[in-house]
């Protein structure tokens, strides 16, 4: 049996290529990984707003092309992450938090191209091996799921309201507030059962729902540019300049190991809703440093401590697609909004998308392949070149996030009024990253809100009413479990110390950072 | 954790780290605006679940109102405890970011002013075109983000390039027409 599916999923892949490799499809992939790789490297687009401002190019593109576009981007932005945070030291995206901790000691001490080298082969391995792994594991995933019903993917659903709003940030009641309002513009517009207006106001443009596009652009985007406008770094800091990123034999000797050993932590904590590639990226961090014979160099700039981590967040970013492709769960801020594409083409992504759509998946998945080795090539000579996209003046750069804001918004219906909602929505995210509310369960209850709510009546109307029709497979069951985990996390926490000491030290990191 | 220890105070038995400046007086309750914001939502979604015509065709035991009304009471709970939270000295943590100055006051008048120069697009854009009140957007969110040096010469340059290169990409490649104006009417 599993010799017969790798074999089918072997022959997919093949397939695969044969989508990724036409000529226009490269275009795409190489289009996705150079935007990918730039924005990585300009301060304050993180892949999440990136795809979001790209959103309308859905409108346009076959699903084929947009999605090995975004893929790219969401990798590419990894690679070029690093490249700010071991050269500038003041890491945006969540990812690269821990790569700054000793690349940027390595650059200041005059080893940056090692840093850079580092960290993009480990990118490079991490791709390659989680995306290894995603081939393996995605069709025996989507196969154990295919028959699951109304009441799992509410389960499914519920589990990832709860654990975006639990595992990450430092306040829940916080998360849930951010969920809540997600939830809220979720509902406006017409119930999708009996086309009951809800709080429309009467208002023909509501009754139509605020567009995803102009949440996930509002919240990402203008939330963004206009917290950062508030709070503008005046004379900035410059960038450690740096050669062409290469490895001498010694380097090589204490970088192969943990370039193989961040896969096997990164690409199980992306596949569960935890947030991405902030903990695995942290958790190989110590475990790089437990293993180490050079640990008073920890700190200094450890070059093992820019490989692990580095590699494990590439292969998470796997994991995410193995969740977010084979259930729909999105499990990444990139994941929700990539999720938010496939509804704008009325693809519902889950067990069946590897059925339905097999020269999609499988398009998409080879074209990471060819992404990871042009976003090698491209990362490895050029980050120098790179590099130079840091001087660019702020205001033009917040500037023109407003502006690509702006025409995405307008795009969606040509209506000038969507202009006046996205920034209302913006304002509400300059609310929530003033206040400390994550920006994450509210775009999350966006776009699976009113789904859940269609599953859970589905769900009920099955059962005559009953809640028993909620648990009544062994999966909800499991999934209910699971929740039920993650709520007593904080009481059961206390018993384990030695976590607790650690997250206390990756805080007093952060600060310094 | 290379950094030289600081001197520990008099009583170093519970040093706690040096807290963030914090604003004092009123400011340092703004966070209960949030929780007044969230109870508004919550009353609102309920008014609106309560008020709702029922509709003779409901398929199934739930109907529309239900998860509205979850939801609302969900909306009120948290923001009495977000309030309670607040109340016992509990902050939210501030964004940061690579170009995020945390230590200096928020500069609201930035904001407000890329707000409007936002609403001004958001009025212009049908009558005068994309092109010229996007080029508008760009230049005037510039000016207020600081861009001084070059107001009147590389700026609006700037602004109308990537104005007019935006609209013929969105035009040609994806289809999407935005408004032209009478500028493009006579070009």
């Amino acid at each position: 049996m599993d010799v017969m599916l790798s074999a089918s999923s072997a022959s997919s892949l093949i397939d695969g290529f044969g989508t990724a490799l036409t000529p226009l499809n490269l275009l795409w992939a190489a289009t996705g990984v150079l935007l990918g790789t730039a924005i990585g490297v300009l301060p304050g687009i993180g892949p999440a707003m990136a795809v979001a401002l790209l959103l309308p190019v859905t409108y346009g593109l076959d699903p084929t092309a947009a999605f090995i576009m975004f893929a790219g981007i969401y990798y590419g932005g990894m690679f070029g992450g690093s490249t700010t945070s071991i050269l500038l030291n003041t890491p945006g995206e969540s990812a690269a938090v821990i790569a700054a901790i000793e690349g940027n000691p390595m650059a200041k001490s005059g080893r940056g191209s090692q840093a850079l080298a580092a960290a993009a082969v480990g990118h490079f391995a991490g791709g390659m091996i989680g995306t290894t792994l995603l081939v393996v594991l995605a069709p025996t995933v989507a196969d154990l799921a295919v028959d699951i019903g109304a009441p799992d993917y509410f389960a499914i659903m519920v589990l990832a309201f709860i654990a975006v709003t639990s595992v990450l940030g430092s306040s829940r009641v916080r998360g849930f507030a951010s969920l809540l309002i997600g939830l809220t513009i979720g509902l406006v517009g017409l119930d999708q059962m009996t086309g009951q207006q809800r709080l429309t106001f009467g208002s023909l443009q509501l009754s139509d729902g605020i567009d995803v596009v102009i949440v996930a652009v509002g919240l990402f985007a203008i939330g963004e540019a206009l917290w950062v406008a508030a709070h503008l770094r005046r004379g900035g800091q410059g960038a450690i300049p740096v050669g062409r990123p290469w490895l001498g034999r010694h380097e090589l000797r204490r970088t192969w190991k943990p370039w193989l050993r961040g896969p096997v932590i990164g690409f199980p904590f992306g596949a569960i809703p935890a947030g991405g590639a902030e903990i695995p990226t942290f958790l190989s961090y110590i475990t790089e440093k437990r293993l180490s014979k050079n640990k008073q160099e920890f700190g200094k700039g450890a070059i093992e401590g820019v490989a692990g981590p580095e590699s494990a967040a590439s292969a998470s970013a796997a994991g995410t697609l193995v969740s977010m492709l084979t259930l729909g769960l999105p499990t990444t801020a990139v994941a929700a909004v990539m999720l938010a594409a496939f509804q704008q083409y009325g693809i519902q992504p889950g067990p069946l998308l590897f059925e339905r759509e097999p020269e999609l998946v499988w398009g998409l998945i080879a074209s990471l392949f060819v992404g990871m080795v042009m976003l090698l090539v491209l990362n490895l000579p050029l980050a120098p070149v790179w590099s130079k996209l840091l001087r660019v003046p702020r205001p033009y750069l917040y500037a023109g996030i407003l502006f690509f804001a702006a025409v995405g918004a307008y795009a969606v219906g040509g209506e000038a009024i969507d202009l006046v909602i996205l920034l209302i929505i913006g304002l509400i995210g300059l609310m929530m990253r003033r206040y400390g509310l994550p920006v994450l369960p509210a775009i999350i209850g966006v776009i699976l809100g009113p789904n859940a709510e269609q599953q859970l009546r589905r769900a009920l109307q099955i059962s005559d009413g009953s809640v028993t029709g909620l648990v009544n497979t062994p999966f909800a069951v499991t999934v209910y479990a699971i929740i039920v985990v993650l709520l007593a996390w904080p009481w059961l926490k206390r018993l384990l110390p030695s976590a607790r000491r650690s997250e206390g030290r990756r805080e007093r990191v952060e600060d310094g950072g | 954790m290379s950094t030289p220890e600081t001197p520990p105070p008099a009583d170093a038995s519970a040093a706690p780290p040096p807290p963030a400046e914090r604003p004092t007086g009123l400011r340092a309750y703004s966070e209960l605006g949030v929780c007044a914001l969230l109870l508004a939502v919550g009353v609102l979604v309920l008014v609106d679940a309560v008020t709702m015509e029922t509709v003779a065709s409901v398929r199934g035991p739930v109907g529309p109102r239900t998860v509205p009304l979850i939801v609302g009471i969900a909306l009120l709970v948290v923001a009495v405890l977000l309030a309670v939270d607040v109340l016992r000295g509990g902050r939210g943590e501030a964004e940061g970011g690579e170009d995020v100055d945390l230590s200096e006051p928020g500069d609201w008048r930035t904001v407000a002013l890329l707000a409007g120069v936002f609403l001004a697009f958001a009025a212009l854009i049908d009558p005068l075109g994309f092109p010229l009140s996007g080029a508008l957007l760009f230049w005037g969110s510039a000016y207020a983000l600081g861009s001084r040096t070059h107001t009147l010469t590389r700026d609006p340059l700037i602004a109308a390039g990537l104005s007019v290169a935006t609209y013929v990409v969105f035009h040609t490649l994806l289809g999407v027409q935005l408004p032209g104006g009478p500028l493009m009417g006579v070009v």
